[in-house]
This record gives structure tokens, C-alpha cells and sequence, in this order.
């Protein structure tokens, strides 16, 4: 079920400026990867070309040594599950309906919803505790209740790849670590955008970090999330220890003014 | 839900019975029953002759085929209308979106008017509206393709920008008339009608939607997928620009038909969907044949109002769809503003 990602030399461009340029990503099997960076380095972009959502201009993306890229749709979907940024849906669906969509992958044309999809979608809904709300109308959601939706269809999709684009992005601090901690006991592998660098601290294997484009770190959560390096990622400096109870990174960002120990404001290479 | 798909085609059903009798000429339902009754091939005897000549020819000749006309243009209206929200992922967005109507018209001015594709025969207004729309819609769509895929913005604003260009060819066609009686029919067909309804008119727009139908039907799940954004859609299964290129070719070709043989007859391709979207929900596998059988409900209903109304004169019904859809479409917007806020 768990699988194993290649991604060598992803390039996408919207205009003439590359969002991703040459990126190249290494997930293993079972492996919660991060992938950090500023606002507007290519986290997106790289992600959406992994859930096909964008063809890539150039470059590839192996699932289990299998070209992603050259599958049919149906295939893809199959193995990645996305949960992204939904923009806004202007049609009213139901919680329920909006679940169920994540069976679509399995469906041939014409083939109706069996009670087995159901179940699925039943489980789903069971999983982030939406049962009662299966019959609601999606638009009359709260942005949370919308963002856990979307969560219990890439449930239902039964992949074995998540691909998650700030997925906890609109949800109050409970929702988040609840999210987290049901991915993390999924047994699926996890490529994940991440903007809290304390969530990524918490939850992450490995992280990459990202910066115009390109791939400029990677490595352990210790060895990315250094005061210096957030300093050259973001501008902004910051304290990073060890905390006692979780054994996890803890980031604590500093306002302009204060004293740092140790922060050495260097450029990355 | 099947149950309300029961009751719409009962409707339906007794819709034919009623609309069939009324104008100008009233046959009363029973009648019309019966007329109906005595041309079926099994009940050949069993029904005997008690109505007037008169009013066998006016249900047979000329009712029937108009209602039955009204329906299949109602419900190609109204999927086509599904057709081209899912495409634009707007439910503001109408049949006639992409400049078909106007396309149609232009041609078909300029056979009425001028007599420029006489050569076609009986059947030349149909025929040259219908090659307007084709001709529209192939040119909208090849300005749209952007590196091999369809710009859906880009399809939006050429619509528009290639619906005004073959207006102002109308007016130049119709400015120029040499006769005021052809300049006359030529408006009533334009403002949309279902008065020229003949049997032979029902065959073609009868197959494009059963065809449509059957293959919109099988991409149930696409279109649904569609609504939330390409890249959720690609991310879900579903090969974007193929049913992107697929959902532009049929609803053209329906657009196209009922035009052909109607007319543009506003409003029921963005208010029909609308409706059976508060009465059923988003999912393509209700709406689809829900939003056909009310369509076709509707449209009969308003031909029913545009032949009473100004009796013994005809409206065309698309003055009366326009006038009573306008309203509608405006409160339409505005509650959908004041939802999404």
C-alpha cells in the first residue's frame, strides 16, 4: 500500500520565471517528507505536478519506479490523493457526495456508487468525526468543516501516496494536530507543504526546503530548521531547541530587537 | 430520486395531453387522448372516431409535433445549459455563451433575406442556422486553444467577442433587406419560436439529445469533478482536457440543433438548471435527467402562454422566456452574491 517516490529534475513555469525549476525529491516508503519554504518559492507547483494537476515542462515523477506521468488519470488517482488550497466550488454538493468523489478514481463510466464505496466514505466520515454532518451542504460549511471534507475524501481515495498542500491551513491548532496525528497513523507515505515550522518540526521525517524554485536544503528536521537557516529561508531570526517533552524541534520566532544567542545570519549557499 | 423522476415524466406526459388542446382552436384533453389513442398500432379499433376532421388535423398536424418539439427544444436547452456550467464552472453560463445564437441568427438572415441558401430547400432555415452555429463555434473554439489545451477565459471572452461581431453582420443583413415581410419572419424566428414545428423538424434534435444525453450520463462523475477546479478534477481521475474538448463539442452541437430549428430561445438553458439544482442537488446524475424533463415541462408551458396571449396573433416564445427570464436571472445573481459572501 505504502509507496516510494522519485521526483528528478521537475521544472514548471507559468510564464517566463520558472516556479519550480529543476527540483528533484526523494520520498521513501512510509516517510513523512516536508517540504518548507516563503511564500511563492514552488511548493505548489511542485506538489500539483506530482497529483497531475500541472504537466511538467520538464523532468519526472516515478511511483514505485513507475512513470507517473504516462498513466492514465484514472491510474494516478488511484495511487496519489491530493488535498490542496480548494478554491472556491460554486455548486452545492453534500458532505456526503463530496466524500464519495474520492471513489471516482475506481468508477468506470456509467458504474453507479456500491455499498462497498459507501462504507468507505462511511469509515471516511467516521475518521475526522463528520458523520453528522454527511447530509449538510458543502457551501454552508465552516472553512474547517470544508478543509476536513476534503481530508476524508483523500481518505476515501485509498492511496497510497498523500499529497497535502497546507492542508491545515484554515483549521483552528485542535484540528491541526488532530489531522496530523491521523495522517501519521495512516499507513500511507506523506508529501506534505507545510507552512508552520513547528507543525513540520513535529511531524516530519525529512524536510526539503524550498526557495525560488529550487531545492536549496534537505535533510532531518535537525538539520534543516537551524536559526541560520530559517534566517536565510524567511529574513526572520529565530531560536530553535530541543523540547523536553515531545523530544521534537520547537521554533520560537524572534521580534526585530531582540537578542539572539546564536544566530549567525548567514547567506546559503 | 426516482420517485421525482415518476412524477416529472407523469407531468410530462399530461403536459402533452393538455398543451396539445390549447390555442387558438381548443381540443379538450379527452379528445386529444383519444386521437392520440386511435393512432397507436395495437389500439387500431378499439377507439372509435367521434371527433371532427378539423381537430384530428390540428392535434396531429400541428400540436403534436409543437409540443413535442417544445419538449426536446426545452430539454436540449437545459442540458446544454448543465453542459456549459460544468465547462465554465459557473452556473451563470448559458447555451448561447459561446456565440452560437448569434452565429445562427447571422446565417440565417442571410437566407431568409437574401435567399442565400435557397439551394437547400425546404429545410434552408434550419440548414443555415445550424452551419452559423458550426462555424461560430469552430472559430471560438480554435482562438481558445492555448499550447493544445482549452483556455477556458480565453473561450468565455471570444465567445463574447464573436457573438458581437456576427450581431453587427445581422444588423448589416437586416438593414439591408430588400422585403419587409421576409424582414418580419426573419425576427420572429430570431426573437425564437416553436410556431414552424413539423414532424420531420423532430428527428435531428431528438437524436443530437438522446445521444448527448446518453454520453453526459456516462461522464456523471467527470462533470461532477469538473465543478471543483482542473487540478482537483486531474488530482481525482479525471482527464481534464478531454472532457473539456468533449463537453464543448456537445453542447455546440445541441446549442446548434435547437437553434436551427427554434431559434434562440433565451433563459431556459440557465434557469431550468438552476431550479432542478434546488430541487436535487449538484450531482450530474440526478440533475441531468431531472433538468430535462422539467426543461421540456417549461418550454411547452411558455409556448402554451406565447400562442394565448395576444390570440389570434403569436408571441414568439423567446420574447416571453426573455421577458419573464430576465427578472429571474437578476434575482438569481444577486442571491448568489449574497450566498458567496
Amino acid at each position: 500500500m505504502r509507496m516510494r517516490l522519485e521526483v528528478d529534475g521537475l521544472t514548471y513555469a507559468y510564464g517566463e520565471r520558472p516556479a519550480a525549476n529543476d527540483v528533484s525529491l526523494r520520498v521513501g516508503e512510509g516517510e513523512f517528507v516536508g517540504l518548507i519554504g516563503p511564500n511563492g518559492s514552488g511548493k505548489s507547483t511542485v506538489l500539483k505536478q506530482i497529483c497531475r494537476a500541472l504537466t511538467p515542462q520538464r523532468g519526472s515523477v516515478r511511483l514505485d519506479g513507475e512513470d507517473l506521468l504516462a498513466m492514465p488519470y484514472r491510474r494516478s488517482a488511484q495511487k496519489v490523493a491530493a488535498v490542496g488550497q480548494e478554491g472556491e466550488v460554486p455548486f452545492d454538493f453534500t458532505v456526503e457526495e463530496m466524500v464519495s468523489m474520492g471513489r471516482s478514481p475506481y468508477k468506470r463510466l456509467l458504474e453507479p456508487d456500491t455499498a462497498e464505496d459507501r462504507q468507505v466514505v462511511r469509515r471516511a466520515l467516521e475518521r475526522l468525526g463528520m458523520v453528522h454532518l454527511a447530509r449538510r451542504s458543502y457551501l454552508h460549511l465552516s472553512g474547517g468543516e470544508r478543509q476536513r471534507v476534503l481530508i476524508a475524501r483523500a481518505i476515501a481515495q485509498e492511496s497510497g501516496f498523500l499529497v497535502l498542500d497546507e492542508p491545515t491551513n484554515h483549521l483552528d491548532i485542535r484540528y491541526q494536530m488532530e489531522i496530523f496525528d491521523l495522517i501519521r497513523r495512516m499507513d500511507v507515505t506523506v508529501l506534505a507543504a507545510i507552512h508552520d515550522l513547528n507543525l513540520a518540526a513535529l511531524y516530519c521525517d525529512r524536510l526539503y526546503a524550498l526557495r525560488e524554485g529550487r531545492v536549496v536544503l534537505e535533510g532531518t528536521p535537525e538539520e534543516v530548521l537551524t536559526p541560520e537557516h530559517i534566517y536565510a529561508l524567511y529574513g526572520v531570526r529565530s531560536a530553535v531547541n530541543r523540547h523536553p517533552l515531545t523530544g521534537r524541534l520547537s521554533v520560537v520566532f524572534l521580534p526585530g530587537g531582540t537578542e539572539s544567542t546564536d544566530s549567525r545570519e548567514e547567506e546559503l549557499s | 430520486m426516482p420517485v421525482l423522476l415518476t412524477v416529472l415524466a407523469a407531468i410530462a406526459a399530461a403536459t402533452v395531453l393538455l398543451a396539445t388542446g390549447l390555442g387558438l382552436v381548443s381540443v379538450p384533453p379527452g379528445t386529444t387522448a383519444r386521437i392520440l389513442l386511435s393512432r397507436l398500432p395495437l389500439l387500431d379499433g378499439a377507439v372509435t372516431a367521434d371527433w371532427e376532421v378539423l381537430e384530428e388535423n390540428i392535434v396531429l398536424g400541428l400540436r403534436l409535433p409543437r409540443v413535442c418539439l417544445g419538449l426536446v427544444v426545452g430539454a436540449s436547452l437545459s442540458v446544454c445549459g448543465i453542459t456549459m456550467q460544468a465547462l465554465m464552472r459557473n452556473d451563470l453560463a448559458d447555451p448561447f455563451l459561446l456565440g452560437v445564437s448569434n452565429g445562427a441568427a447571422a446565417f440565417a438572415t442571410l437566407g431568409m433575406l437574401f435567399g442565400a441558401f435557397s439551394f437547400l430547400g425546404t429545410y434552408s432555415v434550419a440548414i443555415s442556422a445550424f452551419l452559423g452555429a458550426a462555424v461560430t463555434i469552430l472559430f471560438v473554439y480554435a482562438i481558445s486553444r492555448v499550447r493544445g489545451r482549452l483556455h477556458i477565459t480565453q473561450l468565455l471572452l471570444s465567445g463574447v467577442a464573436v457573438s458581437m461581431m456576427m450581431d453587427g453582420v445581422t444588423n448589416i443583413i437586416t438593414l439591408s433587406a430588400p422585403n419587409a415581410l421576409g424582414l418580419h419572419n426573419a425576427e420572429f424566428w430570431m426573437a425564437g419560436s416553436l410556431a414552424g414545428a413539423r414532424w420531420a423538424y423532430l428527428t435531428l434534435p431528438l437524436a443530437v439529445l438522446l445521444i448527448c444525453m446518453a454520453v453526459l450520463m456516462a461522464h456523471w462523475r467527470g462533470l461532477n469533478l469538473l465543478l471543483l477546479g482542473e487540478e482537483s478534477a486531474g488530482a481525482l481521475g479525471v482527464d481534464v482536457r478531454r472532457l473539456q474538448k468533449l463537453l464543448v463539442l456537445l453542447a455546440s452541437l445541441m446549442a446548434g440543433v435547437t437553434i436551427s430549428v427554434s431559434g434562440s430561445i433565451g433563459f431556459v438553458g440557465l434557469m431550468v438548471p438552476h431550479f432542478t439544482r434546488r430541487m436535487v442537488g449538484g450531482d450530474h446524475r440526478k440533475l441531468l435527467p431531472a433538468a430535462a424533463l422539467l426543461g421540456g415541462i417549461l418550454l411547452v408551458w411558455a409556448d402554451v402562454a406565447a400562442r394565448m396571449v395576444i390570440a389570434p396573433e403569436e408571441l414568439p416564445v423567446g420574447i416571453l422566456t426573455a421577458v419573464t427570464g430576465g427578472p429571474v436571472f437578476l434575482w438569481m445573481l444577486k442571491k448568489s452574491d449574497r450566498e458567496r459572501r
